[in-house]
């Protein structure tokens, strides 16, 4: 027992000195180099830093709320699309092939170009009905971006789900609706947990794009104009720190959900 | 004591067997699995097929429970032609119950839930009255403190009890059990068989697939020997397992006997 103790902080101490050189090395290498001073002057001025904090941490708040909005509409999306690929049978032939086509183009075209066609294109297009706020048509196009891809991994989890599930359940009398609804789609969220959290992260950062529309005040755009008017890169490097601040619980956080409640880890079937 | 089977209403004929099976046939793209297969299953009896592997007794369980589509031949439960494309297959599906080899439980839901699934979703039960219904049926198999637990946390054999009381929520006139106890360990075998064997003193009526020739022998009113997707021989169990006439029957009799099985 006590050597086991004894043994445990050992080996937490080699650790703890073992990152210490590592860090130390590093640091040394980066800050002996040629450019360093210019490097800080222009990336880690941290008074200015200080100053543009406000405006940034004004500015992710858009983020998260975009990134909350988005993320719902991606998921509601990503689901009726991956739902409407399994459907089976001539009649739904028109549906399956407008969801097999959308999901083709969006996850080819590049997120920006995307963004570029909706966020400036759709308002002068001038359709009365349609709204013509850029912040309407970027998030359309994170949600149709998006969407494409987690459809895409809600189909995998659908797909790895063994056919003998889905005969036990139509055996019971079970519609296919009911057993998609009941059986399959559970358990193959539960599956692609992992994934669609991957995907959540990586949305969290790409709403920051839609600062090139140029219109929403988010952390980047503002960021870049704190930026622009003083030459001096620390407000970008504020904006990453912030980002990354907030992945980081959300990673863990959704780890710890899923390994409590058992969903990665130990598969079943 | 409550019986783990309703005696089914008997809206046919009442000489007209609950299962009767005429001329069907199978195939997966080129290779035909069932041809001209006939058979019948009379109302409160236990009919077990036997064959070798690949003889299509899974196949055959499948298309009585229109899970597959048959290509030709008539499958008329209690007198209607259920292979008729106007039937509801899922109307068909939750009277007909169908027990698979590998238990084929819901393994994100818990014991309870697994059972009331199809009542409450299928035939609009109420939650309450489900449940109540399942807890009897699994007191009655003695897995009544395991209504809870998680599917994977349970026995083989106990995962077979449940997956058995879930389709005997549903009230099936017929049940199907296709190989049931091969995946269990020797010693849980005997759990799951006598429950299938209670069923049956209970009247219901079976179509039993199986290597059990015990079972067989000791439960069932006739025996049907498979053979490459036909009937190769019928009859009561101490003819076809004691006194085959079919060469392939004897065949199948013997290599059973040698890797003692009988
Ligand atoms: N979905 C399928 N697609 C193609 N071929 C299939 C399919 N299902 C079954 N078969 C084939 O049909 C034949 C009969 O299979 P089936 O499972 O009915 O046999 P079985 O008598 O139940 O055998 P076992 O004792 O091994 O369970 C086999 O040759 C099998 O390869
Ligand atoms: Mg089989």
């Amino acid at each position: 027992m006590a050597y086991r103790r004894s043994r445990t902080i050992r080996s937490g101490w080699i650790a703890f000195a073992s990152t210490l050189i590592v860090v130390g090395v590093l640091a040394a290498l980066v800050m002996t180099s040629e450019g360093w001073p210019r490097f800080r002057k222009t990336f880690l001025k941290w008074d200015y830093g200080w100053e543009v904090f406000p405006q940034i941490l004004d500015g992710l708040w858009l983020n998260v709320r975009l990134m909350v909005v988005c993320e719902i509409a991606i998921l509601i999306l990503a689901l009726t699309v991956a739902w409407v690929r399994t459907l089976r049978g001539p009649v739904y032939f028109p549906l399956r092939a407008a969801a097999t086509v959308y999901t083709d183009v969006f996850r080819g075209l590049p997120l920006i170009l995307v963004l570029f066609m909706l966020g400036f294109g759709m308002p002068t297009l001038r359709i009365g009905w349609l709204p013509s706020s850029p912040l309407f048509w970027g998030c359309t196009a994170l949600v149709l971006t998006y969407g494409a891809y987690v459809s895409e991994v809600f189909r995998s989890g659908i797909e790895s789900v063994h056919p003998s599930q889905r005969a036990a359940a139509r055996s019971l009398g079970l519609s296919h609706g009911k057993t998609m609804r009941h059986v399959v789609v559970p358990q193959a969220v539960r599956r692609v947990f992992p994934p669609l959290l991957n995907d959540m992260v990586a949305l969290q950062k790409d709403t920051g794009l839609i600062s090139v529309l140029g219109v929403i005040y988010d952390a980047v755009l503002r960021a870049q104009i704190a930026t622009s008017q003083t030459y001096n890169y620390t407000p970008y490097v504020v904006a990453g720190v912030l980002f990354v601040l907030i992945t980081i619980p959300l990673t863990r956080l959704t780890d710890y959900i899923s390994r409590r409640q058992g969903w990665i880890g130990g598969g079943t079937v | 004591m409550t019986s783990l089977s309703k005696d089914p209403a008997h809206p046919g004929a009442a000489d007209e067997p609950l299962l009767r099976v005429t001329g069907l046939r199978k195939s997966y793209g080129s290779s035909v699995v069932l041809r001209d297969l006939h058979l019948e299953v009379g109302r409160h009896r236990c009919v077990t097929l036997i064959g070798a592997s690949g003889s299509g007794k899974s196949t055959l369980l499948r298309c009585v429970n229109l899970l597959e589509e048959v290509d030709d031949g008539q499958i008329f439960l209690d007198g209607k032609d259920i292979t008729d494309p106007r039937v509801d297959p899922d109307e068909i599906r939750s009277r007909v119950g169908i027990v698979f080899q590998s238990f084929n439980l819901f393994p994100h839901m818990k014991v309870l839930d697994n059972i009331t699934l199809a009542p409450r979703k299928v035939h609009g039960v109420p939650k309450d009255q489900a449940e109540a219904e399942a807890m009897e049926l699994l007191a009655r198999v003695g897995l009544r403190d395991k209504a809870t637990a998680r599917p994977d946390s349970l026995s083989g054999g106990q995962q077979q009890r449940v997956a058995i009381v879930r389709a005997l929520v549903n009230k099936p006139v017929l049940m199907l059990f296709d190989e049931v106890t091969s995946a269990l360990d020797p010693e849980l075998v005997g759990e799951v068989l006598a429950m299938i064997k209670d069923l049956k003193s209970d009247g219901m009526t079976m179509l039993v697939a199986t290597h059990e020739m015990g079972f067989a022998r000791q439960v069932s009113d006739a025996v049907v020997f498979l053979s490459e997707g036909s009937v190769a021989e019928t009859g009561p169990p101490e003819q076809v397992l004691g006194s085959p006439q079919d060469p392939r029957t004897q065949q199948f009799l013997r290599r059973i006997i040698e890797a003692g099985r009988l």
